[in-house]
């Protein structure tokens, strides 16, 4: 076993290349460059955690206006709403007095043109009634020759068998 | 054909000098430059290479990077957990640790004697592996003293104890402390070796079996293959598992000195 055979004459030259290397090792590599590697590493973590603190932050404040966003458009569309509504009152008041105008209108018209029906009427009437009394007047006149109906006593009998 | 089908499955631990044998010395301590040190060099200058492809320190990272990132995220959750945010100041060092355990046993696996070079795995040396274990023991010895001063013998004492049972369970856990860095820096040495042997006997059994012409060896030398392909992948989970377990025991320990219990 060499490790035994061999330790007289090689222990201390082990032991101290051992210590050279290692210690070379320790500190060039390990203190040297571990710890760079190592921030490297933070580094980027911090830089990971920030930018998604960040990413957050925005979708946050997305969020916030969003909903600010839609509150303006309800309100905006509550307004429109009423605005319509009043503008339909409106409008149907309008049309209603137009139209009772125009209504009161036609009232009037109707009214003047059924009384002048009326009174052509009772013209027309009273025109058949003289025509009629002369007629009668005449027709007893022929019937019963030379007999004279008194135009009074015709007019009567007309009367009262127009209206009766 | 005797002498070559004989397979030494130890002649691949064998440290061979390479140069400064004779005249490198420390205060009359050899330290001559041996194929072991050059697989440590050659594990430090591949663990370089990996991180430094990770140095990029893009904002979206390209694939090495992610990989590298992987290794050091994976530390710093393994420290994370057990020693909790406090753990954060090892990463480096237990990075170090793992990484370079990690290299050192998966480039002594690599089937690098197909092309003449032969892997040395330094990580089946206890003379290597100590030295990480016992250099884990001190800084949990320092950090524990240093944080808890003398309090830091309550470790040794679990809560609830009855006063009786003090001395005896106090003398248990304060051996069962004491053995940690053997146990750490042997745990990597014999899982390495083993495996490493138990390659070498197989291939060892590949070979003799060929060698002994028709009949029953060529039978035991196919069965072998088979089996050693089955433990080359078995070889390639433990040079990972035995990286994490020496990383995450040491955390372990750590947190021991970090926070008592």
């Amino acid at each position: 076993m060499p490790q035994i055979a061999q330790l007289a004459e090689t222990w201390s030259s082990q032991i101290f290349w051992m210590l050279i290397f290692f210690g070379f090792i320790f500190f060039v590599i390990g203190r040297g460059m571990v710890p760079k590697v190592m921030a490297t590493v933070e580094t980027r973590d911090r830089q990971i955690a920030s930018d998604l603190a960040a990413a957050e932050a925005a979708r946050a404040a997305a969020d916030a206006e969003e909903e600010a966003w839609r509150a303006q458009a309800n309100r905006q569309r509550a307004e429109a709403q009423a605005l319509i509504a009043k503008a339909k009152l409106e409008a149907a008041k309008a049309s209603e007095t137009r139209l009772a105008k125009a209504n009161a209108k036609l009232d009037a018209k109707l009214a003047e043109a059924e009384d002048q029906i009326a009174q052509a009427r009772s013209g027309a009437l009273k025109e058949i009634e003289k025509v009629a009394a002369e007629a009668a007047g005449d027709i007893v006149a022929r019937v019963a020759g030379g007999l004279k109906v008194d135009a009074k006593a015709a007019t009567a009998a007309v009367k009262e068998a127009l209206n009766g | 054909m005797a002498e070559a089908a004989k397979v030494d499955p130890m002649h691949q631990f064998t440290i061979e000098p390479m140069f400064g044998t004779d005249q490198w010395q420390i205060a009359g301590y050899n330290i001559a430059f041996t194929n072991s040190s050059l697989w440590m060099g050659i594990a430090a200058v591949a663990l370089l290479i990996f991180v430094a492809g990770g140095m990029k320190r893009e904002l979206v990272p390209g694939r090495w990077q992610m990989a590298v990132e992987g290794f050091t995220g994976f530390i710093d959750n393994l420290l994370a957990a057990n020693i909790g945010p406090a753990g954060k100041k090892y990463v480096p060092y237990i990075f170090s640790l793992f990484m370079f355990i990690l290299f050192a046993n998966v480039l002594g696996l690599m089937p690098l004697g197909l092309v003449g070079v032969h892997p040395f795995t330094f990580t089946s040396h206890f003379t290597a592996t100590g030295v990480l274990a016992v250099m884990s023991f001190a800084i949990v010895l320092i950090v524990g003293f240093w944080k808890h001063k003398l309090h830091f013998f309550s470790l040794f004492i679990p809560h609830g104890t009855p006063l009786v049972m003090i001395p005896l369970i106090f003398a248990i856990e304060l051996v069962s402390f004491l053995v940690r860095p053997f146990s750490l820096g042997l745990r990597l040495f014999v899982a390495m070796m083993a495996g490493h042997v138990l390659l070498e006997v197989l291939s060892g059994f590949v070979i003799n079996g060929f060698n002994a012409g028709l009949g029953i060896g060529p039978v035991v030398s196919v069965l072998s293959f088979v089996l050693m392909i089955a433990i080359c992948a078995l070889e390639i989970l433990v040079a990972g598992i035995q990286a994490y377990v020496f990383a995450l025991l040491t955390s372990l320990y750590l947190n021991d000195a970090e926070n008592l219990h």
